[in-house]
């Protein structure tokens, strides 16, 4: 029988990229460890290497082709013995290309939620979600969360000279996960900082640079490693306006992905609105879409305060409408209605936003109407719109990844409980991550993270319908 | 101080010994920090100060000989005991005193405390509470004179207990890998709260810098002549962009650690012997007299000036009302 060769992932979260290169042609005598063929993602070039020992019987997927899922066979490969020319022949045109999914353990068909586009458009006027950003979207582009951050900082870079970057692999390797791609050719290393793996070191020094009125963009690999620096963070940047009596601002931002990725385990998961919102002092974003992450980057670059700019890897790869207008940028502190409803308020924030307008759409095929609301910055919290949504649905849903106690949710719950009592027809739920560190395997972490049908359940819930 | 000594460049041309007139002026300037320490230590006593309060008294030459070295622009940062290096900045007594009896009148509004006071008028970063944090934060500073090209230095102190932590050696390594122009000044006043150094501190603190390739030396701590010619090396080294350098000026503290520190953890006489063999306001004092550069009469002028600035920081400090109530709400985030 010959050996498969499937399309490799490079990352936790790939799903699919490029065939870019075919290195070795039919025919070709491989050994393990050759180079047979280069794929690309959004985030890098890899070579794939030859695990087996044979000859290249048949390529199934041409170089140049787009959008190979990720364990889709893209070659045969004939061992000692065979003859490659009958191998060739073998089972070629059957299920190609065989997806991911087709792979799974049976049961787990679904791999991940495709990401709703949020209807942003034709909202009434006068609606409390009408703001002036609609102005904005009369031209758009389609653009990743990636590019959107990346076009975010580079702006703020050419319109100021005190704004530079600095972090782990920032600058020559591009960023870890390419958020800083192109940065270090346009501005140079003076400006875009590759550090040592430091973080308690960087961020103190980015801290004492914005004291002096530079304005560092410090980004952590992930907001997992900023425990490690999270001193300077609390104590240094947030704390010190105050203890200065006004005198020592620091307007720096701190960013990087957080949340969990895709099976990378519990100290590689974990999810921090809820630490960082917890502190006078801080601003904390969360956004969801491209033109939030660019719009809002860009205002907390230019902030004069510190900012968390909490990021998602499995959103860094999405793509939303983007407005093109250069000065595009949107204000910290005002939450978006992505969805409009009258049953019940579903609050989410950063990636739990998809889950929650997929949830919306189940829940419509169910007579029920949820107004999805997007955070987007959860400190300082916009209650005024939440508010007004649950005086008209008198429902609410909290939706997060992080756990449960203490959380965001456990902070709406209170807002509630003191701003719209009276609204309220029945008690306020979380839908949160489990309260367990994240686990490895592929269930567990599922079950772990909150998905649609626990909206679902929630908001029926809510609505005393389940 | 009212008036910081800079040398001109006549005097620099001269030679790399001070003249009688700035050593009068760091005789001055010591003193004022000794006085002002003891009005801060009876306040404390009288209730009119709280919390945490930790007294410079017997560091004094080490700030002092410093400041003497550095130019108008250069930025300073420390930890918690900073009464003196903020006196040595420049910083007004009232102010600073006034910060210590929480009032209105103090450098932060009464909001900060004795751990916590800045300047930016004179380039003094603080003031922060958590031991070895003022490291990055200070490598932060050299690192933005550097981006700006503006040829100043930071003068980053901090003391043998900080020595320990890891984001000291953090500061060490981009400091040396990008060659940030930082003073390390490690005020080794023998304790670490209670902790003797060589209880806490393995192998010597001026080659902790060592591995990164960062000069350092053992500088006398007590002699604010040596303190200042060893930073004048060590400024001329950081300014010509050669990277940072580490001075260890060994020193001590006569006052415990902090004001509720009883000090049980050194003897009396240890203490005594300090103070009466290597004080570095009694030995300046007396080598200015000897060598005639100084008389009774002219020294009892200077202390008689230094105890008004103090008596006068004091009654501002009591006398000033405390922050309006509505302070407790202002100074979290700067509206944008």
């Amino acid at each position: 029988m010959p050996t498969e060769i499937l399309m490799p992932a490079l990352s936790p979260t790939m799903t699919e990229g490029k065939l870019a290169k075919w290195v070795k042609k039919e025919g070709d005598a491989v050994r393990p460890g050759d180079v047979i063929a280069e794929i690309e993602t959004d985030k890098a070039t890899m070579e794939v290497e030859a695990v087996d020992e044979g000859t290249i019987a048949k390529i199934l997927v041409p170089e140049g082709t787009e959008g190979v899922a990720v364990n889709t066979r893209i070659a045969l490969l004939a061992g000692e013995g065979e003859a490659p020319d009958a191998v060739g022949t073998l089972g070629v045109d059957e299920d190609l290309p065989r997806t991911a999914a087709a792979q799974k353990p049976k049961g787990e068909t679904e791999t991940r939620p495709t990401l709703p586009v949020a209807p942003v458009r034709g909202q009434e006027a006068g609606a409390p979600d009408a703001t002036d950003e609609e102005k904005w979207f009369r031209d758009t582009v389609k653009m990743t969360v990636r590019e959107a951050l990346r076009d975010a900082m580079a702006e703020e870079m050419r319109r100021d000279e005190t704004v530079f970057v600095m972090g782990e692999e920032v600058a020559e390797y591009q960023g870890a996960y390419k958020v800083t791609q192109g940065l270090l050719q346009e501005f140079g290393p003076r400006r875009v900082v590759d550090t040592p793996i430091t973080e308690h070191g960087f961020a103190g020094l980015g801290v004492g640079a914005a004291f002096h009125g530079l304005r560092p963009v410090v980004e952590f690999m992930t907001m997992n490693f900023a425990m490690q620096a999270i001193d300077h963070i609390i104590n240094s940047a947030a704390k010190t306006l105050y203890m200065s009596g006004g005198q020592m601002g620091c307007p720096i931002v701190f960013r990087g992905p957080n949340g969990a990725a895709a099976r990378v385990g519990a100290q590689h998961s974990q999810e921090y609105s809820s630490w960082y919102a917890h502190v006078p002092g801080l601003k904390v974003v969360a956004p969801y879409s491209a033109a939030d992450a660019k719009g809002l980057l860009r205002a907390a670059i230019r902030d004069p305060n510190p900012v968390v700019f909490l990021e998602n890897e499995i959103l860094y790869g999405h793509s939303f409408d983007v407005p093109t207008d250069p000065d595009f940028i949107l204000p910290l502190g005002k939450a978006k209605i992505l969805r409009k409803g009258k049953d019940v308020t579903i609050t989410a924030f950063s990636l739990m936003c998809a889950h929650a307008l997929a949830a919306a759409e189940r829940l419509e095929a169910e007579g029920i109407d949820a107004e999805v609301i997007d955070l987007r910055t959860i400190r300082p919290l916009d209650t005024a719109t939440i508010v007004a949504s649950v005086q008209k649905t008198n429902r609410l849903v909290s939706v997060e990844e992080g756990w449960p106690f203490a959380g965001i949710g456990s902070e709406l719950c209170a807002q509630m409980m003191e701003q719209a009592f009276d609204h309220l027809d029945a008690p306020v739920i979380r839908v949160t991550g489990k309260d367990v560190p994240l686990p490895y395997a592929a269930n567990l972490e599922k079950l772990a993270l909150p998905q649609p049908e626990d909206i679902v359940e929630a908001a029926k819930k809510a609505c005393y319908r389940s | 101080m009212a008036t910081t000594r800079r040398r001109t460049k006549a005097q620099e041309a001269q030679s790399n010994r001070p003249s009688a007139d700035e050593l009068l002026g760091y005789y001055r300037d010591m003193l004022l920090i000794r006085r002002f320490e003891e009005k801060a230590g009876q306040l404390y006593g009288m209730g009119l100060i709280g919390g945490f309060c930790h007294l410079y008294i017997g560091q004094e030459a080490v700030v002092v000989g410093i400041q003497a070295a550095l130019e108008q622009g250069d930025t300073i940062i420390t930890s918690y005991r900073d009464h003196g290096h903020m006196l040595a900045a420049g910083m007004d007594a009232k102010g600073v005193m006034a910060e210590l009896t929480g009032r209105r009148g103090g450098y932060s509004k009464g909001k900060g405390g004795s751990m916590h006071m800045f300047s930016r008028e004179k380039n003094f970063y603080g003031g922060h509470g958590i031991v070895g944090a003022q490291v990055p934060l200070g490598t932060g500073l050299a690192f933005a004179h550097k981006y700006r090209g503006d040829r100043k230095v930071n003068a980053c102190y901090l003391g043998d207990g900080a020595v320990n932590q890891g984001q000291v050696y953090e500061s060490f390594n981009m400091a040396a890998l990008w060659k940030l122009p930082v003073i390390y000044v490690i005020e080794n006043n023998r304790y670490a709260m209670g902790t003797s150094q060589a209880r806490a501190s393995a192998g010597e603190l001026y080659q902790r810098g060592s591995a990164y390739g960062i000069p350092g030396r053992v500088v006398d701590g007590m002699n604010v002549v040596s303190v200042r010619e060893a930073a004048e090396e060590a400024v001329a080294h950081v300014r010509g962009g050669n990277g940072p350098m580490i001075l260890e000026m060994k020193t001590y503290r006569y006052r415990g650690h902090s004001m509720s520190d009883p000090a049980k953890y050194r003897s009396k006489e240890e203490v005594n012997k300090m103070r009466s063999e290597m004080d570095p306001i009694d030995n300046l004092k007396r080598i200015l007299v000897e060598q005639g550069v100084i008389d009774e009469e002219r020294l009892k002028t200077i202390d008689r000036e230094v105890k008004e600035i103090v008596t006068e920081a004091a009654e501002f400090a009591t006398q000033n009302p405390e922050p309006d109530p509505s302070e407790l709400w202002t100074d979290v985030l700067i509206e944008a």
